[in-house]
């Protein structure tokens, strides 16, 4: 298998409540290795968001050890994380969490300004990036202008522009019917195929079936790992010409 | 980088049109207040300052000491205790450059069928030079002039026009009194004097002729009144008291308490104080106008902590994706500064239009100085910074799960 990315021991994380520590991860250990494909499940309040909210580097736990791509990142400050997640990360969100004011080629070229790519350069691995999840035509639209499965696509383009050794999909589907969420599954597959690893958080037992291997979590444990048994074939992203490597 | 940011910077004004021009009218109207006010400060400075140098800047006027019978005192010039030869000895004193007896009296001027009444004023050769009042046309007097009591009259140009109209005054005679006198020259303009009197009507003769035909003088040699100026760049004080000691010495007060019988006072003094006076007026309209000026970057500060809510789930996005803190302080930051900075040029252009506004319609001399604007530039550059930072300060704060949770 490929080299260890993400890896915790006994993670742990509390919040400070007026009721006193409430604690929502009790000591997790999880590794996943390069070329992965793994869905994250469990009901609300399992310490899933919790628990990749950590990895993503948005949060860091209270007490074991967290470490990305061998390197441990727990005591880092703020910066040193943006940094990571910027350099490492590329994330799906939900809710999509495009700028609202920004077209598509400026939202998909973002994290390279803050990696300090040159102008010319942001622009052209934007514009690659939307063809390749087939938005090349509305590269200069604004996001309330496409549907939300484009906005999604158009997410996914974001998360991938910095060549990121690690993708964090958190509900990607939520907010999309279920053909444009087979539609967003089947570019996940493609990307998976080509070798990017994807951890994701779902809800659905259908799209947690288009990955490899399946985590749940309960009350703030992780009580099941285990391979997917029966893995969904999708057909590749809508435009096949745009993802020539669509699984 | 820096450019990306300024031209995101530029989006979120447009964003918000209406929200921006307002904030930026805050600018403008304190800009614009600062530059008018300076303007008019600096303008009324200028107008003292001339009106002050028209009487010639650097000069010392010596008069004659009053004299005490009795407990009596007259006023100063009463006593003819100077001399041609004090003159004289105070031309020779270092740091002093030009001197001048001046003696003046109102009289009626004749030529062919016009008279006038005006102020003639008897001089040496030295008068043009302490005066800083040039000859415009004709000839200046010499000391020639003033060895022979030459019947030789200069005219200033509104006398000149009283008595002669458009005709060409030179070599015309004039009668003063009962004596003809010949005209040599005309006077450069100098304009109204600081009480509004017109300088220009006036006559000038030499001192020998003055006393010999006009004033019938009793005390031959003796002067009223010395006008000395000092050169350019000397110790004004300094020159004072060397006058103070060669007078004393001359007039052997050996009595070191003993009172001088002469009085010495200096333009540049009135000068200095009169331009203070313009100077604090200036000080205390700029304070007034800075009011505004602040009240403005407060518009600013307001508005941006408003952007800065409004904008947390772009804040949280940004942070996500890999935006330093750093990255996002100067991202809000820009856009104050860019607002104030406009702001800031927009006023500075009202303020110039104000100015030349007062200066058209209230008749007032308003002054512009490149330190005004470069000052204007300078402070609203500053207000967006000052002003700008704790908004951009907070924004860099954020924790970007919650600010990405922010609906």
């Amino acid at each position: 298998m490929g080299r260890l990315l993400v890896e915790t021991q006994a993670l742990r994380k509390s919040y400070l409540t007026g009721a006193g520590a409430l604690e929502v991860l009790h000591g997790v250990d999880f590794s996943l290795e390069e070329g992965e494909f793994a869905a994250v499940m469990g009901p609300s309040g399992s310490g899933k968001s919790t628990f990749m909210n950590i990895l993503g580097c948005l949060d860091t736990a209270t007490s074991g050890v967290y470490r990305l791509l061998g390197d441990p990142v727990s005591d880092l400050g703020p910066d040193e994380l943006a940094v990571r997640r910027n350099r490492f990360l590329g994330f799906v969100f939900q809710g999509y969490n495009l700028l609202p004011k920004s077209d598509l080629l400026e939202n998909v070229a973002l994290p390279l300004l803050y990696a300090r790519v040159p102008s010319h350069e942001r622009r052209r691995r934007a514009m690659e990036q939307l063809a390749k999840v087939g938005l090349a035509d509305f590269a200069h639209r604004l996001p309330g202008q496409v549907s939300g499965g484009q906005q999604q696509r158009a997410a996914v383009a974001r998360a991938l522009v910095g060549r990121p050794s690690l993708i964090l999909a958190d509900e990607p589907t939520g907010n999309l019917d279920s053909q444009t969420s087979d539609e967003i599954m089947g570019l996940f597959i493609g990307l998976n195929g080509e070798g990017s690893s994807i951890i994701l958080v779902t809800h659905e037992p259908d799209v947690a079936a288009c990955a490899k291997r399946l985590v749940r979590f309960l009350d703030g444990r992780l009580v099941e790992d285990s391979a997917v048994a029966e893995r969904r074939t999708l057909p590749p992203a809508t435009d096949p010409a745009a993802n020539p490597a669509g699984g | 980088m820096l450019l990306a940011m300024f031209l995101e910077a530029l989006r979120a004004m447009g964003a918000n049109r209406l929200r921006t021009s307002l904030t930026m009218l805050g600018m403008v109207i304190g800009v614009g207040a600062v530059i008018l006010m300076l303007a008019v400060g600096e303008g009324t400075r200028m107008t003292v300052k001339r009106q002050v140098e028209a009487l010639g800047t650097n000069i010392f006027i010596v008069l004659a000491g009053s004299f005490n019978t009795g407990g009596v005192r007259s006023g100063s010039g009463q006593r003819q205790t100077l001399t041609l030869e004090d003159a004289d000895a105070i031309r020779a004193l270092e740091g002093v450059g030009a001197v001048t007896p001046v003696s003046f009296a109102s009289l009626q001027l004749v030529a062919g069928g016009r008279n006038w009444n005006t102020q003639v004023t008897g001089a040496g050769e030295g008068f043009s030079e302490v005066r800083s009042w040039p000859v415009a046309d004709g000839r200046e007097m010499d000391a020639l002039d003033v060895q022979q009591a030459s019947r030789s009259i200069w005219l200033g140009t509104s006398a000149s026009a009283e008595l002669f109209g458009q005709d060409d005054p030179l070599g015309q005679t004039v009668r003063v009194g009962v004596t003809p006198f010949t005209v040599a020259g005309i006077l450069s303009s100098k304009g109204q004097s600081m009480d509004g009197r017109d300088q220009d009507d006036t006559a000038l003769v030499p001192f020998s002729s003055f006393s010999r035909y006009l004033q019938g003088s009793q005390f031959q040699g003796r002067v009223r009144m010395l006008m000395v100026k000092s050169r350019d760049g000397v110790d004004m004080a300094h020159v004072q008291e060397d006058m103070t000691q060669l007078l004393r010495e001359r007039h052997r007060i050996i009595d070191p308490m003993a009172d001088n019988d002469f009085f010495i006072s200096n333009l540049s003094a009135v000068m200095d104080s009169a331009e203070a006076a313009a100077q604090a007026m200036t000080l205390l309209l700029g304070a007034i106008a800075s009011v505004s000026l602040a009240v403005g970057g407060i518009g600013i500060m307001n508005i941006m902590l408003v952007s800065v809510t409004e904008r947390t789930r772009e804040i949280g996005i940004r942070l996500a994706i890999g935006a330093r803190r750093k990255d996002i302080l100067t991202q809000f930051m820009l856009e104050a500064v860019l607002v104030s900075v406009t702001g800031g040029l927009l006023g500075l252009l009202c303020g110039a239009a104000g100015a030349w506004t007062v200066s058209r319609f209230w008749n007032t001399s308003v002054f512009i100085t490149p330190f005004s604007l470069a000052l204007s530039f300078t402070v609203s550059l500053g207000i967006g910074v000052f002003f700008g930072f704790y908004p951009a300060w907070k924004a860099a704060g954020q924790d970007p799960i919650e600010a990405l949770r922010h609906q």
